[in-house]
């Protein structure tokens, strides 16, 4: 084990940024399905009672909204789309079955892809979370803003949510991946396989292989 | 527990059948006619009296209309209006309230169990101790009737006096109504007699003279006679053709099986790969690299 070849993906202040905004989305799109979902009311629970969760999700979620902007901070030139990622883009079949394509940097197409998804979730849910908030600012805009915003409020958590499923699965899938937002750090072998260019500039080394 | 009614039609966010072993009522309607309607505001006193409720005090804004809104407290207000219809001032007063819709955008919006029930007789009523305050009901109801409470965040409205009406009363404002402009009986006898006062009240200059039982919410349980049927709209702003916002239709409909298939969608195709293709792992690992 002494022998592993580590480098440095993300810092304590990174790691810990990370699972704040985690834990906020769970609460939130725990709170907020079962307000979507008749059938699974019962998950206000998690908030205490039925009162408690209206009342405390949108504090969380200005929470999760301020978290997640420190993070866009952190990340967002990481995420800028190049000619590669659009190579990665349009191989992602092969990408599924195990290949990989082009020659990524920190972040894959994929990745990046949801990065921005995420930013324009979180931005919707926060101006449309805000015209429906009661007791507090609903009552200074009209009903049909308001409905408008009911709407848009419950298509971006189910876009958010369905993407957070993605990262969470490409997490579970790409071995190696929970390591570097738990302890912070990856394998060369991983750094090498999945995103050769980072590995380069972190190291300095060339690949052992050329990417496809 | 409080006394069941075991009659309920519908009931918010239940995807199952709610109680309906004595669901053999008759359908209630409270007929307005706006046209022998005095304006004295006794229905308001009689309201507040019955349903005691204290709003505070207002002010007098320079018009009759007192209190000048609907509120947690006040359930159904006097709106006056001056028109000029046929070269003549007319002023015309509508008693303001809810509707009691046959389809009721609040209950269809509202989130939270039983909170909102529709009786087999069509009253629409809001069970206050499953109220969670979240105000979706104001955006779901097509008239602007529901008012959120500043001291609970719970969400009022008139009732039709489902606690007098469960034991055959007619609403306090019915029995207070000093000309008989209030009338309340079965949707049909009160449809029957609607059209007798129309066909009045076209022999007496008002040829638009009609009810107003829109269709687009399923009719409602608390009608209208108006002189001018053609435009409800005089009557400060009854709403002509009122449905349900399509934008809470989206919302409370497709949206949900789409957002369905969505997630079954991704959670399948998770399942499905990494049976399927299996892990992803560095062909040369430099070392142990579980997760």
């Amino acid at each position: 084990m002494s022998r592993e070849k580590l480098i440095v993906r993300y810092n304590a202040a990174e790691r810990i940024n990370h699972w704040l905004v985690a834990l906020c989305f769970v609460l939130l799109a725990l709170s907020g399905l079962a307000l979507f979902y008749p059938a699974f009311f019962w998950l206000t629970g998690i908030f205490g009672t039925p009162q408690l969760a209206r009342i405390i999700h949108p504090f969380v979620g200005v929470l999760m909204f301020v978290g997640f902007l420190r993070q866009f901070f952190r990340y967002w030139h990481h995420n800028l789309i190049n000619a590669e990622d659009i190579k990665w883009m349009k191989s992602v079949g092969s990408v599924l079955r195990g290949y990989e394509v082009g020659d990524i940097g920190k972040y894959n197409g994929g990745q990046k892809g949801l990065f921005w998804l995420m930013c324009v979730c979180l931005l919707a849910l926060l101006a449309s979370g805000i015209v429906i908030w009661r007791p507090y600012f609903s009552p200074s805009f009209p009903i049909p803003l308001i409905r408008v915003a009911l709407l848009t409020h419950a298509v971006a958590a189910v876009l958010l949510i369905a993407g957070i499923i993605v990262h969470i699965y490409a997490a579970i899938w790409v071995k190696g991946t929970i390591r570097a937002m738990v302890e912070g750090v990856v394998t060369y072998g991983w750094a090498k396989k999945h995103h050769p260019r980072w590995f380069r500039e972190m190291t300095g080394q060339s690949g052992a292989k050329e990417p496809r | 527990m409080a006394l069941q009614s075991q009659d309920i039609l519908r009931r918010s966010a239940s995807p199952t059948q709610p109680p309906v072993a004595r669901e053999h009522k008759i359908e209630v309607a409270k007929l307005i006619d706006v046209t022998t309607c005095i304006g004295c505001k006794a229905c308001q006193v009689a309201c507040a009296e019955w349903n005691d409720l204290r709003d505070e005090i207002g002010s007098n804004v320079g018009v009759y209309d007192n209190p000048a809104d609907l509120s947690a407290q006040t359930w159904t207000v006097m709106r006056y209006n001056e028109v000029e219809e046929n070269g003549k001032l007319e002023w015309l007063i509508r008693k303001d309230g809810c509707m009691h819709c046959a389809d009721p955008g609040c209950l269809k919006a509202c989130p939270s169990p039983g909170a909102i029930i529709q009786y087999a007789n069509g009253i629409v009523d809001f069970q206050s101790e499953h109220c969670i305050g979240c105000g979706y009901c104001i955006s779901g109801c097509p008239f602007d009737v529901p008012r959120l409470s500043q001291k609970d965040n719970k969400v009022y409205k008139c009732t039709l006096c489902s606690d007098r009406v469960m034991v055959g009363q007619e609403p306090a404002c019915v029995k207070t109504c000093p000309t008989g402009a209030i009338r309340f009986g079965s949707k049909e006898d009160m449809t029957a007699f609607a059209g007798e006062r129309v066909e009045d009240l076209k022999t007496r200059g008002f040829p638009n003279a009609g009810l107003y039982d829109p269709a687009g919410v399923g009719g409602t349980h608390v009608m209208y006679v108006l002189h001018h049927a053609d435009k409800p709209g005089l009557y400060s702003g009854l709403r002509k053709n009122p449905t349900i916002s399509p934008v809470v239709k989206l919302w409370k409909g497709l949206l949900k099986p789409l957002a369905t298939i969505g997630f079954a969608a991704a959670g399948l195709f998770g399942f499905l790969h990494y049976i399927g293709v299996g892990p992803n792992r560095p062909d040369d690992d430099d070392g142990e690299d579980q997760a």
